[in-house]
């Protein structure tokens, strides 16, 4: 029994979980501090219904849940795999908003019979990220640019072109957004909208899952994916091992991009009612690509965990509202709890100690057993 | 320190060492690779947290929980693998972590006065405004040793400090240390040449396997009886070989110019020329910088030659890129084992299939064959006595030096080549694998391979090659045979002071 115990905590995906949790729960305990400095009286119910999140809305609040979750498993996705592989894709961002903007045209103008439509969109949109991601990749690649700089200018070029575009071709002015898309570009719902009925979770999540899986399997799987790990991990390495970085450079940065494509067409796809705001501010989905990629340590599947995690609280923080809690204190909570996310890593470490400890203890009693 | 015993995942790192320094006195710590030396040093400095025993400091006993208390209690160290920021200069990181500030800004002036009156006490020849990254290994190492006795240290442990420094330098390390000692400072000097030993150390300790075998007086033990105290049998300390069996030319460097880089108009390797034959070892012996380092670089594909040719038994492979090189051509030990030969994060069969993972192998279709993987990795442990905790699934970071090293030599011998270029191969190792390592190489040659030989150490060039050409400001300025030549010519040789044939 304790020699499983000791096999289960020295397991790296165990270790890894448990210390997404303490992060969690730390998380957790200094936004209950926070809610009880803002507003002492409605601390406790409000924090109540935050961690209940989705489900204190019954079915329509777990699809909200899911509905969240998928966008951001795929931008987590776009920068967890960058990450992996030794690049900081910052400008998920601006491919995201250039993304959202094809997919609007495409639906908004284009006609089409609904069983391709949405389609069409999704792959304008997808290549839309690609061609933004493909700029500051063959930057680095031939020319040495750090992509964070080179995406971050991408992020605010895709930002005030959107909003000029939107507003000269495709704009409502009674709702100062983007006019709508039609019936036949948006999302399948393939029978979500009757399992969780009143929301708007959508097929995209199945294809967020399906994305998940496919990059694990790149990066974990196959020879290319070891490739990008070697990049990742040791440039002077992988040039001695005679891999192509510059090549892999290029690649990452389209196929993260891709991803972030998807992301924005899925989202701006999703409802009727989903459409793209004219603002000096950048979309907030993307943005939380950087703290889905941490809280999952950039494993595919520890993605869609935390995506999940952070959907949960952001639906659960709009409910604290009910609660005397403004607008403003909601985002400050739920940055706090993914701040915190940003610790894993650090706690990653201290579970594996506990894990050598414990285990070190049990040989030193089964080795004096042995002696007697 | 007491009893000391520091457990790793299913390892015993160190199994109730008990260890004693005198005052001024320098004690050599001597083991084979693994057999905690470095974990030892790194429970005295407060890296790990020992899981049993106790520590006392001039008769007081202490716990010793970072290295800021190891720095308060006067001890210092230069680690195997250096610890300095790379982008930092040399003063900042001598100064780093303990800075005078005067309101809240820095007083660089007062550190560099202190730092300079140390370097000149001690002869240590640093450039303080230089950047790490721009330091020959030697530098660095001195920047480390300033570092140490800025902070007044009085215990000062050197971690394998010769296995980087060329013989010139490691002359000039022994002299600093034994200053240091006659000031009354207490050393603790690890190394696996045995010679150096014999050279400053008072006593030695021997650990093997994580044990406390034993501690004696230097001036009563041979080389031999250490040797065998460490290994736990008897070692060769000469290479036994036959005559080579010459065969056709196998790599052909006809001409080939390699330009320094920024403006200099000298060339790094100028107008070099030289064969190696099947079934033969060619060493290139030569102090460091003098043009060995961009000739193997070119050799590999890793550095652009300027011009000249290069060839492969008959094929012109100038142009090949370093894969097409790899690929059942050549292979090469490298010089640099964390830069270059090693992915530290992956675990060792992970690393086994660094040049090979695309191959038939080892995938299938463009997907890993992990099956496969493991079996291979699990066999050139087994040939290669690799050792480590977790078989292949051990992260490479957690392995002593020389069993990472081991793990190199088992990939690159193993890969199918024509020739072997190995840099430095014995770095790091202990005789028991220096011994293992050279009749490899013999073994290899013997099978009709071609084998570069580029080393440092006069004793492994005299010793295992066929054929000597040496190096001098990027031109070849000797081509003998080891029956030919004296150590002392070959020095004259390497210092340009002689020219032959
Ligand atoms: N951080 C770690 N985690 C797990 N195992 C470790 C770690 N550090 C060292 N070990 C293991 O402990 C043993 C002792 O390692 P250590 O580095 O002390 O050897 P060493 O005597 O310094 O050898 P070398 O001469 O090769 O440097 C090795 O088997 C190594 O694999
Ligand atoms: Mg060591």
């Amino acid at each position: 029994m304790k020699k499983l115990i000791s096999k289960i905590l020295n397991n790296d995906a165990f270790s890894n979980t448990l210390a997404s949790i303490i992060s969690i729960v730390l998380g957790l305990i200094v936004g209950l501090v926070v809610m009880v400095i803002f507003n002492r009286a409605g601390a406790w119910p409000g924090f109540l219904v935050m961690l209940q999140g989705g489900f204190s809305d019954g079915a329509r609040g777990i699809g909200q849940v899911l509905y969240y979750t998928t966008p951001l498993i795929l931008v987590g996705l776009a920068v967890g795999f960058s990450f992996q592989t030794g690049l900081f894709n910052i400008g998920v961002i601006g491919q995201f908003t250039i993304a959202a903007y094809v997919a609007i045209i495409i639906g908004g103008k284009l006609t089409m019979p609904a069983s391709i439509h949405w389609i069409v969109a999704l792959i304008g949109a997808s290549l839309a990220g690609v061609i933004w991601a493909a700029v500051p990749g063959i930057l680095k690649a031939y020319f040495r640019v750090s992509e964070i700089i080179s995406c971050i200018m991408m992020n605010y070029i895709a930002l005030y072109l959107v909003n000029q575009l939107v507003h000269d071709t495709h704009y409502e002015s009674t709702t100062a957004m983007s006019a709508y898309v039609k019936k036949t570009a948006l999302m399948p719902k393939l029978g979500l909208d009757k399992i969780f009925p009143g929301s708007t979770v959508n097929s995209g999540l199945f294809i967020a899952i399906i994305v998940a899986i496919l990059v694990y399997i790149l990066l974990y799987k196959t020879s290319f994916g070891y490739s990008l790990r070697c990049c990742g991990l040791n440039r002077d390495a992988s040039k001695y091992a005679g891999i192509n970085e510059t090549r892999n450079i290029i690649i990452v940065m389209l196929i993260s991009g891709f991803i972030a494509g998807l992301a924005g067409g899925i989202l701006y796809l999703s409802a009727i009612t989903k459409n793209y705001k004219i603002s000096e501010l950048f979309i907030t989905e993307p943005g939380y690509g950087i703290p889905v990629a941490l809280l999952g340590m950039s494993h595919p599947i520890g993605i869609i965990f935390s995506s999940l995690f952070i959907a949960y609280i952001i639906v659960g923080g709009s409910l604290m509202q009910g609660y005397g809690f403004p607008v403003e204190t909601v985002g400050i909570i739920t940055a706090v709890l993914i701040y915190f996310s940003a610790f894993s890593l650090v706690f990653k470490n201290k579970v594996n100690k506990f894990a050598l400890h414990f285990s070190y203890k049990e040989s030193q009693k089964t080795d004096s057993l042995k002696n007697e | 320190m007491q009893h000391i015993t520091k457990i790793f995942p299913r390892i015993v790192a160190n199994d109730d060492i008990s260890f004693q320094l005198k005052k001024g006195e320098i004690h050599a710590l001597l083991g084979e690779n693994g057999a905690g030396k470095s974990t030892l040093m790194s429970v005295l400095f407060g890296l790990y947290v020992p899981d049993g025993g106790r520590i006392l400091v001039e008769g007081e006993e202490v716990k010793i929980s970072d290295p800021h208390e190891a720095n308060r209690l006067g001890i210092g160290m230069v680690h195997q693998h250096f610890k300095l920021v790379q982008v930092f200069t040399a003063l900042e990181n001598i100064v780093l972590g303990v800075e005078t500030t005067r309101g809240g800004v820095l007083q660089m002036e007062e550190a560099r006065e202190k730092v300079d009156a140390l370097s000149k006490q001690y002869g240590l020849l640093v450039d303080l405004d230089k950047k790490i990254e721009d330091m020959t290994v030697g530098m660095q190492q001195r920047v480390e040793i300033l570092k140490m006795l800025y902070r007044d240290s009085e215990i000062l442990v050197f971690d394998e400090p010769t296995a980087v420094l060329t013989p010139q330098e490691i002359d000039e390390l022994i002299r600093i240390i034994k200053d240091l000692a006659a000031e009354g400072k207490s050393i603790i000097f690890i190394s696996h040449k045995l010679d150096e030993i014999q050279q400053v150390a008072n006593r030695c300790t021997i650990l093997r396997k994580g044990k406390f075998i034993a501690t004696v007086n230097v001036a009563e033990a041979t080389n031999e009886q250490l040797s065998e105290m460490m290994v736990g049998r008897k070692v060769m300390l000469q290479v036994e070989k036959d005559e080579p069996q010459i065969g056709e030319v196998a790599l052909h460097v006809e001409d080939l110019v390699i330009k320094a880089p920024g403006l200099s108009e000298k060339n790094k390797v100028n107008h070099v020329s030289f064969d190696v034959h099947k079934g033969e070892i060619v060493s290139i012996a030569g102090i460091e910088n003098n043009g060995q380092h961009e000739v193997v670089m070119a050799l590999t594909g890793l550095m652009p030659a300027t011009s000249g040719k290069i060839s492969l038994n008959g094929e012109d492979i100038t142009d090949w890129s370093v894969r097409k090189r790899n690929y059942k051509h050549i292979s090469h030990i490298p010089e640099d084992r964390h830069k270059h030969g090693l992915i530290l994060d992956f675990d060792l069969a992970n690393n086994f299939i660094l040049q090979s993972f695309f191959t038939d192998k080892f995938s299938n279709h463009g997907f890993l064959n992990s099956q496969s993987i493991q079996k291979y990795s699990t066999e050139l442990i087994k040939q290669y006595d690799i050792r480590s905790a977790k078989g292949p699934d051990t992260v490479v970071k957690s392995m002593s030096g020389g069993n990472q090293q081991k793990a190199i030599l088992a990939r690159e011998m193993d890969r199918s080549h024509d020739l072997l270029i190995a840099v430095q191969p014995t770095r790091g190792l202990d005789v028991g694998a220096i011994e293992y390592i050279h009749k490899q190489l013999v073994r290899e040659r013997d099978n009709g391979k071609a084998i570069l030989l580029i080393s440092l150490e006069l004793d492994e060039v005299m010793n295992v090659s066929d054929r000597i050409l040496v190096m001098f400001n990027g031109e070849i300025v000797a081509n003998v045979l080891p029956k030919d030549v004296s150590e002392r010519d070959l020095g004259l040789y390497m210092l340009g002071s002689k020219v032959g044939a």
